[in-house]
């Protein structure tokens, strides 16, 4: 071994034995860069895929499951949908702008590398308080990031999530989901076939950024050292939408013209993953010329050219014949475009220095694919999760405050955020960010359904990591029960989940306790709801200053609209109109893991409702069809904040007051306590006892609370704020902490 | 026959299929217009769409002046033919010189999509003829650079001759006497913020940006010569 550079490169002494042991000899310098990147966390899953197996990936629409570029549903009509997660966690904490915007980048191309045109992006977001000067410098740079590419790459951003918690003040969640729409028979695989076919490199030149993000960076905790993490941020690339514009343009005009074999975009890993994973899932071998590699600056050493992680870069394998075909379309777009490698038969991926010059590096290509290491990591249930389990959260407001004063802290319009995303091109956007879930109309330029039906996709992301430190299981299961029932909310139904979870240092047996858990929940929910996951992410070392964060699994849930007749009600109130709250018969919220528990008392402890599968599936078919039939004027689930806060961000959405009654003075765990399969709908007072009857017929319970109107919020003897007061508050909740100075 | 739309598509725009759908939704012809074409003979009105022409690299529009397409849209314009720039459009012709003034960042220095109401101003443009001023009209704006600024001659001159097209209700961007649109002299080109095609599709929430884009169908058919539409 030579001496310490494995260890360098973010490889351990076994992998690098492991290694030596399938080359039958040492590997040299250029081939353990190579081991090192595609060996590392955020490449091989080498943590979690074990776990990851548990998951139910099938379904009747299911056409691309996990282990693609991206998952792909059949939305009939001879389109699919294409749909990737995806984190940006570590190179947003050293550079939020950069790290912001080449996650976007990075997850257009795994999308249209499926012959997808991306339609959507969604942004869940975590930061650190916003009171600490460090964590609102990482979220406005996070945020005009994702602003500044994905507005400029002209793909609409159309939701997403913001929360604030101290466990992310050194390592932000920057997670970034997209979504993408394509003819069924546009579908290309990454995979190279055909010996004698050409790779060619398409895009931006090959440089020093970005080199070991996949392992140095995204596959290890930050230090208290923050001038060592600050040094990191060369390993953070950057990105130019222009070129990922016209990348993406040229590429789709590619596919459409048939002049490509497979494709592939360079991400992690770069050059190294392209043409070792095109390789490995075709069967075949690559020649590639290192020195034939367009790059942005002299004296680069191969090792650099093959781990470079250089944006805007995409391998496709194209027949001989085909080429100059290809160069004529690159050359419109102003792409560039090199022949770098040559499939061969054999399976060996070689690195050669000119195409008749030294052989760099010479190792079977599935080995860096699928040979990774698979730890079966040592797992712990916390010491402390009995302890916490019987630490209920206190029951009543704090001395100095009352339901209203905690009401006003817990409201947060998110719209100071996703104001500055463009989140109406290509004139799809039904239901824009802020409701309970985006809904566009399924096309795309040139993309239509053959038999002219109105189809809609509906995507929400959600994640809840109090209710999962409390119970990573039962806290998943929850998180994909109320990602299902906002997609309903907009009249959908769930037909896909993606995943991106985002857990703290996986060395600790307590860290990989939370995601086999994490991932047993979302089995067990995805199953009770007949969701198939489709593909995901883990981002793991999600740790800073020793402290881990708290389990952050994240869902992104698509649900399918099959004939769209009107605009969906939204989170609103009509005055005049009845107050109806539908749950599950069971249900009994609590204030264990609430938002307000949190907020208000900064307590975190207790234990989770349970889940009601048979309930929750009949609630999702009844909203989903009053929504689809016009029933409603207004519809809202009820998750964070509970009750109070559903009714409250109906009125402040719509601008209407409230008066509710529940016949006698509500306890702070029925205004703010939290369960699932709970919504709210405003519905005018004729169509209330049809309604009540087909609730009572699904077998679960209405309530009527009250009436639309006025100008207050009023829930009889607990709660009453002026509609002014309510608005002013979630206006500015997050202008006043992100943009002080500004005249928002 | 229908008025025939060219839709000017530079590499970096991004809201030409969106004007080609809406023109085509309210009647028109539409189709796209590589911008290394010279000659924009086969169309009756010509569209700049949003987007970001040449990657907005030095500042928006400064590239896309140059590429071939602006002669082209320059001599149409001397002809009196319609031209319309929407948002980096705008910016187009600003540094085209086909209208005066500049985009400038927004005051607020954040990027801005939201709906903005506006007030017609004039009646005296391709984009809205037979509009009556005092409209008012609700069209999502969606731009970083778009607080327009002029000199104060300029500005009086603006005002004078009657070229102020659409004005902001609530100004969101800081643009001076919160200007959202402006035409030439003669009227047949405008620049303006708002994306009106972003408001035809009662889907969409708001169908007020038909009012603007039917108006410059009509121009357009009114420019179109009474040949033929053969003569493609």
């Amino acid at each position: 071994m030579e001496g310490d550079l494995h260890r360098a490169l973010g490889l351990t002494d076994d992998e690098a034995e492991s290694i030596e042991q399938l080359l039958g000899r040492t590997p040299n310098h250029l081939e353990l860069a190579m081991y090192a990147v595609m060996w590392s966390e955020h490449c091989s899953y080498k943590s979690s895929r074990l776990h990851l197996k548990r998951l139910p990936t099938e379904g009747e629409r299911v056409l691309v499951g996990p282990g693609e570029n991206a998952g792909v549903i059949d939305a009939g009509g001879g389109v699919a949908v294409a749909l990737r997660i995806e984190s940006h966690n570590h190179p947003s904490a050293i550079e939020p702008y950069q790290g912001a915007a080449t996650g976007v980048g990075g997850i257009l191309r795994d999308i249209f590398t499926m012959g997808a045109r991306p339609i959507a992006i969604m942004d869940p977001l975590r930061f650190g308080p916003p009171h600490d000067a460090r964590s609102r410098w990482i979220a406005t740079g996070v945020i005009s990031g994702i602003s500044g590419y994905g507005n400029s790459v002209g793909v609409p951003t159309v939701g997403g999530e913001i929360v604030f918690d101290d466990c992310y003040a050194d390592n932000p969640l920057v997670n970034v989901l997209c979504c993408g729409v394509l003819p069924v028979d546009r579908l290309v695989l990454g995979q190279a076939s055909g010996v004698g076919n050409l790779a060619l490199l398409l895009g931006s030149s090959t440089g020093r950024d970005g080199i070991g993000g996949v392992s140095v960076l995204a596959s290890a905790g930050f230090s208290d050292d923050v001038e060592a993490e600050a040094a990191k941020r060369p390993n953070v690339q950057v990105g130019d939408p222009f070129e990922e514009k016209r990348l993406i343009e040229a590429c789709l005009q590619l596919l459409d013209e048939s002049l490509v074999v497979g494709i592939q975009d360079l991400g992690g890993a770069g050059l190294t993953c392209a043409t070792s994973e095109t390789a490995s899932r075709g069967g075949v071998g690559m020649d590639v010329d290192v020195t034939a590699v367009h790059r942005r600056e002299p004296g680069m050493e191969a090792w650099e050219v093959m781990t470079s992680e250089s944006q805007e870069r995409m391998l496709a394998i194209v027949a001989p014949e085909d080429v100059e075909r290809v160069l004529d379309v690159c050359t419109k777009w102003e792409v560039r475009a090199s022949v770098v490698g040559r499939v061969t038969d054999g399976g060996r991926l070689r690195i050669l220095d000119g195409w008749d010059g030294e052989v760099l590096a010479d190792v079977p290509a599935t080995t860096l694919h699928e040979d990774a290491p698979l730890y079966d990591r040592p797992m712990r249930r916390p010491a402390d999760a009995d302890r916490r389990a019987s630490d209920r959260p206190p029951t009543r407001s704090k001395p100095d405050s009352d339901a209203g004063a905690d009401l006003l802290r817990l409201l947060r319009d998110p719209s100071w955020v996703y104001r500055q995303y463009d989140h109406q091109l290509f004139l799809n956007t039904v239901v824009a960010p802020g409701g309970d879930a985006a809904l566009l109309r399924l096309r795309g330029p040139g993309v239509t359904a053959a038999d002219g039906r109105a189809r809609a996709i509906a995507l929400s992301t959600d994640g809840n990591e109090h209710w999962c430190a409390l119970d990573p299981r039962r806290g998943t299961a929850l998180t994909v029960a109320e990602s299902a029932l906002n997609v309903a909310c907009v009249g959908a139904a769930p037909v896909a989940l993606v995943n991106c979870l985002n857990f703290g240092n996986p060395e600790h047996p307590e860290v990989m306790w939370q995601l086999s858990e994490a991932i047993d929940g979302m089995a067990e929910a995805c199953r009770a709801l007949a969701i198939p996951v489709i593909g995901g992410n883990v981002s793991l070392y999600n740790e800073s200053r020793g402290r881990d964060i708290l389990p952050t699994p994240v869902v992104g849930t698509l649900g399918l609209v099959e004939d769209l007749r009107r605009r969906p009600p939204g989170v609103g109130l009509v005055a005049g109109d009845d107050l109806i709250l539908v749950e599950a018969p069971s249900t009994e919220p609590r204030l264990d893991g609430s938002k307000w528990a949190v907020e208000v008392h900064g307590h975190l402890g207790g234990v989770l409702p349970a889940p009601d599968w048979e309930a929750h599936r009949h609630l999702l078919q009844l909203v989903a069809g009053w929504v689809g039939a016009g029933t409603l004027h207004g519809v809202h689930d009820i998750s964070e904040g509970g009750l109070a806060v559903a009714l409250a961000e109906m009125a402040v959405s719509s601008q209407v007051g409230l008066l509710a009654d529940l016949g006698h003075s509500p306890s702070a765990a029925e205004l703010f306590g939290e369960a699932p399969s709970r919504v709210v709908v405003s519905v005018a007072p004729e169509v209330a006892e049809r309604l009540e009857a087909e609730v009572r017929a699904a077998g679960l319970s209405a309530t009527v609370l009250g009436r639309a109107g006025g100008e207050r919020i009023v829930v009889g003897g607990a709660l009453d704020v002026g509609l002014d007061q309510a608005v002013r508050a979630w206006k500015g909740a997050l202008p006043e902490v992100l943009a002080p100075l500004s005249d928002a | 026959m229908s008025a025939r739309v060219g839709v000017v598509l530079f590499p970096g725009s991004n809201c030409e299929h969106d004007v080609v759908e809406a023109v085509e939704t309210l009647g028109g012809e539409a189709s796209l217009v590589w911008h290394g074409e010279r000659d924009l003979g086969a169309f009756d009105a010509v569209v700049l769409p949003g987007g970001f022409a040449h990657g907005d690299y030095l500042r928006p529009g400064a590239i896309a002046r140059f590429s071939p397409v602006m002669a082209a849209v320059a001599s149409f314009a001397r002809a009196g033919g319609p031209v319309v720039g929407i948002c980096n459009g705008f910016q187009v012709l600003t540094e085209a010189h086909l209208l005066p003034g500049a985009l400038q960042k927004n005051r607020g220095l954040t990027f801005l999509c939201q709906p903005a109401e506006l007030e017609v101003v004039t009646g005296r443009s391709a984009l809205t003829g037979g509009v009556a001023p005092g409209t008012r009209l609700v069209v999502p704006i969606n731009h970083f650079e778009g607080n327009y600024t002029c000199d104060e001659r300029t500005l009086a001159q603006l005002i004078d001759e009657d070229r102020i097209v659409l004005r902001y209700v609530d100004n969101p961007n800081g643009s001076v006497g919160d200007i959202a649109g402006i035409t030439n002299d003669a009227g047949n080109v405008v620049g303006l913020m708002p994306h009106p095609e972003r408001a035809v599709d009662p889907m969409s929430g708001s169908t007020d940006g038909a009012v603007l884009l039917s108006a410059l169908i009509r121009a357009a058919g009114r420019a179109a010569s009474p040949a033929p539409a053969t003569a493609r």
